[in-house]
């Protein structure tokens, strides 16, 4: 009895995990492997998208040496991340709500927030986070998987205003180990709430392996337990994450449920710059076998076979890249210091007695 | 003018914020077609519909990420939380999200949230659904805790904490549900969150409560009174941030207090109200100021409840302990 019960459950995970099988356009050549799949995007809509992935990159590599000075605070690293990063924002509308995770500025950075701000919020300043009415972002998140019911809320929040909009979050192969991880998806699956999951596999949660988090062969499949569709995708290649994540919004605007999708990607910098050594849980073969799928390599290829990109116009966008960096830690430079009266201010709307004690307290000390 | 238990009022509450503003929702385990285990939300589903008044998936945490993202898109919503004593599974949405919304966002987003549940003992409840909680609560800023110990204060309250812009924890002890009645008036009305309430005005000595202990701080005045001692009492109503001044000028007058609370004596809501006392008030004071408290056990279980709980004779003792100290 006890050997049948082992047998129909394999089976019946195995037949489950056959139908995640990574979706991909370009492979590592750059060549389109899946003709029937490719995007309607316009040649300088695909030029935009390499525009992204360039400036992204540049400003990575400047963010970590800026850290390295101590002219930056939290950091932590993107490189690697492009494709699944920006062919995912890419295929929103600028009215869509992101709830990032701590690595995902550069989505909410395309979404609209200044550069300098995610300056400011890298250095703990509250001036990062103020956002600009009808910038639909929240303040990108620390605690792991928290972003992901909060999804749930959004989503609902604009299917009862009627609104033609979609909640996105973004989590981490980690982060699909919480248990807000499932309830999120729950929740918006019960709701039949526009929401889109996004799970960044790329591979260490910090040093911990994807295969340490689950036994589960992908996270994709996870959506299988929430009744909602789920999809495993090549983070490496841009066109597949941007299609997928266009079907997603899609299907879930037009009232057809939320969406998983997995992002087979890699991380080549630390987890975050705050001391942590990847040469303690990576090997030099596994980091070389990911710079082979590198999302801009492969894109680039893509594109100079489509005539649509060349070495003068990467130079351009780098060298704008690093002028807008300088400008916009200049910006965060001048802005001004925050102080305790500040934060003070910022506890309640109507602030109860011992707010105002406190606030009397500071304004005295802090306006010396 | 309604003649409302404590239950009644509090439903009467959500349902005038629900006929008030579209964007009020009431959300949780059982509140919908089931009118909630103790029949708070009774009958709101059928007044304003499945979309207005519903029910969740049974998993804290996401009732507390669905609030957040609902408030972010505009909503009111009035999550429940099934007994407070399941608040560590939504520990992270309330304590560490919610609460600090306003703050992160550099006073950008707002998250205009209550957050309803049942607590408190003397109604036998099984492990983990009367603990009182408050305590962890108010280590939080960014939160208000209200507790409210009559149906009047209930139904106005609950009115202010739903039109807040900030997120308001709000207890309901179990044991006042359907203890007594009250009359409430049947149209809106609001109090003020962050005052407290003088119950009975005295001269000897102060005590200061919250919840059902305000009820047995009330009969423990009454027998203080037939001893020849005039008590005042004090409601706290909001526990945190709670109303320091209303203390502090009643202690100016009696000299003399104790501080009447449910949950275990290590740290809590009566810590600190002593500790303000201790700061502000010390040369008034002619004697220390006492606590009347639970023991520093975990909740115990239905059989003992009654020996573990504060009650009017230990209130009274406690009070004559000061008063002739």
């Amino acid at each position: 009895m006890r050997g049948l019960v082992d047998k129909l459950s394999t089976k019946t995970i195995a037949q489950v995990e056959e139908q995640f099988e990574t979706f991909q356009i370009l492979n590592e050549e750059g060549e389109v492997v899946n003709e029937s799949a490719m995007p309607d995007l316009s040649d300088e809509q695909l030029q935009e998208l390499m525009r992204r992935m360039v400036y992204t990159r540049i400003w990575d590599q400047r963010a970590i040496s800026l850290n390295r000075q101590g002219r930056l605070g939290f950091y932590a690293p993107t490189a690697g991340q492009e494709a699944s990063q920006l062919g995912s924002h890419f295929a929103l509308d600028k009215e869509d709500w992101i709830l990032p995770g701590y690595r995902d500025i550069p989505q909410i950075v395309f979404h609209g927030l200044p550069l300098h701000q995610a300056f400011l919020w890298s250095r703990g300043h509250f001036g990062g986070s103020q956002f600009e009415e009808g910038l639909n972002i929240v303040v990108p998140q620390i605690i792991i998987g928290a972003q992901i019911v909060q999804t749930a809320g959004v989503a609902l929040g604009l299917k009862r205003k009627k609104k033609d909009n979609i909640a996105i979050t973004y989590t981490g192969d980690g982060g699909a180990s919480q248990g807000d991880f499932y309830e999120g998806m729950n929740f918006a699956g019960a709701y039949n709430a526009p929401a889109v999951f996004i799970v960044q596999n790329n591979r260490f949660a910090i040093s911990v392996p994807v295969e340490k988090q689950s036994a589960a062969k992908t996270i994709a499949q996870k959506a299988v337990a929430a009744g909602i569709e789920g999809i495993q995708v090549d983070g490496m290649d841009v066109l597949a994450v941007y299609k997928a994540t266009q079907d997603a919004r899609k299907r879930a605007l037009a009232g057809e449920g939320p969406t998983l999708i997995e992002t087979l990607t890699y991380r080549y910098g630390a987890h975050t710059m705050a001391g942590d050594d990847p040469t303690r849980y990576r090997t030099s073969d596994e980091d070389d076998e990911w710079a082979k799928k590198d999302p801009l390599i492969r894109f680039r290829k893509f594109l100079e076979g489509k005539k649509l990109w060349s070495e003068d116009k990467e130079n351009e966008v780098v060298e704008q890249a690093k002028e807008e960096i300088k400008q916009a830690i200049k910006d965060a430079d001048r802005t001004p210091k925050q102080n305790v009266t500040d934060l003070l201010g910022f506890m309640f709307e109507n602030p109860p007695v011992n707010i105002r004690e406190q606030l009397e307290e500071y304004t005295a000390k802090e306006s010396k | 003018m309604g003649n409302w238990t404590m239950a009644q009022a509090i439903t009467d509450a959500m349902r005038n914020e629900l006929n008030k503003n579209e964007d009020v929702l009431v959300f949780g385990e059982d509140v919908g077609n089931n009118g909630g285990v103790f029949r708070v939300t009774e009958g709101l589903q059928k007044e304003f519909g499945e979309d207005r008044v519903f029910d969740t998936p049974l998993a804290e945490s996401g009732i507390g990420g669905l609030a957040i993202g609902l408030a972010l898109t505009g909503h009111r919503p009035v999550m429940e939380i099934q007994f407070f004593g399941f608040v560590f599974e939504v520990f992270d949405s309330v304590a560490g999200q919610m609460s600090r919304w306003r703050f992160r966002s550099g006073n950008t987003q707002t998250m205009p949230i209550t957050v309803r549940s049942p607590f408190g003992g003397g109604v036998k409840t099984p492990e983990m659904h009367a603990d009182s909680l408050e305590g962890l609560m108010a280590q939080t800023p960014g939160l208000k805790v209200v507790i409210p110990s009559n149906p009047y204060d209930a139904k106005g309250l609950l009115i202010s904490a739903i039109r807040d812009n900030d997120p308001v924890v709000f207890l309901e002890h179990m044991k006042l549900y359907r203890s007594f009645r009250q009359d409430v008036p049947e149209e809106e009305y609001t109090i003020e969150l962050g005052k407290a309430d003088i119950k009975r005005e005295g001269k000897d000595i102060t005590i200061i409560a919250y919840g059902a202990m305000v009820q047995a701080s009330m009969k423990a005045a009454e027998e203080l009174a037939e001893a020849g001692f005039e008590a005042e009492v004090i409601d706290l109503m909001t526990v945190s941030p709670f109303d320091v001044e209303t203390v502090i000028a009643s202690v100016e007058k009696t000299n003399r207090a104790i501080v009447v609370q449910e949950a275990q004596k290590q740290a809590g809501i009566a810590s600190q109200i002593v500790a303000e006392i201790t700061e502000r008030a010390i040369l008034s004071l002619e004697a220390p100021v006492l606590r009347v408290t639970s023991p520093d056990t975990v909740y115990p279980f239905a059989a003992v409840e009654d020996a573990w709980l504060p009650n009017p004779a230990i209130i009274v003792e406690k009070a004559k302990e000061v008063i002739n100290f």
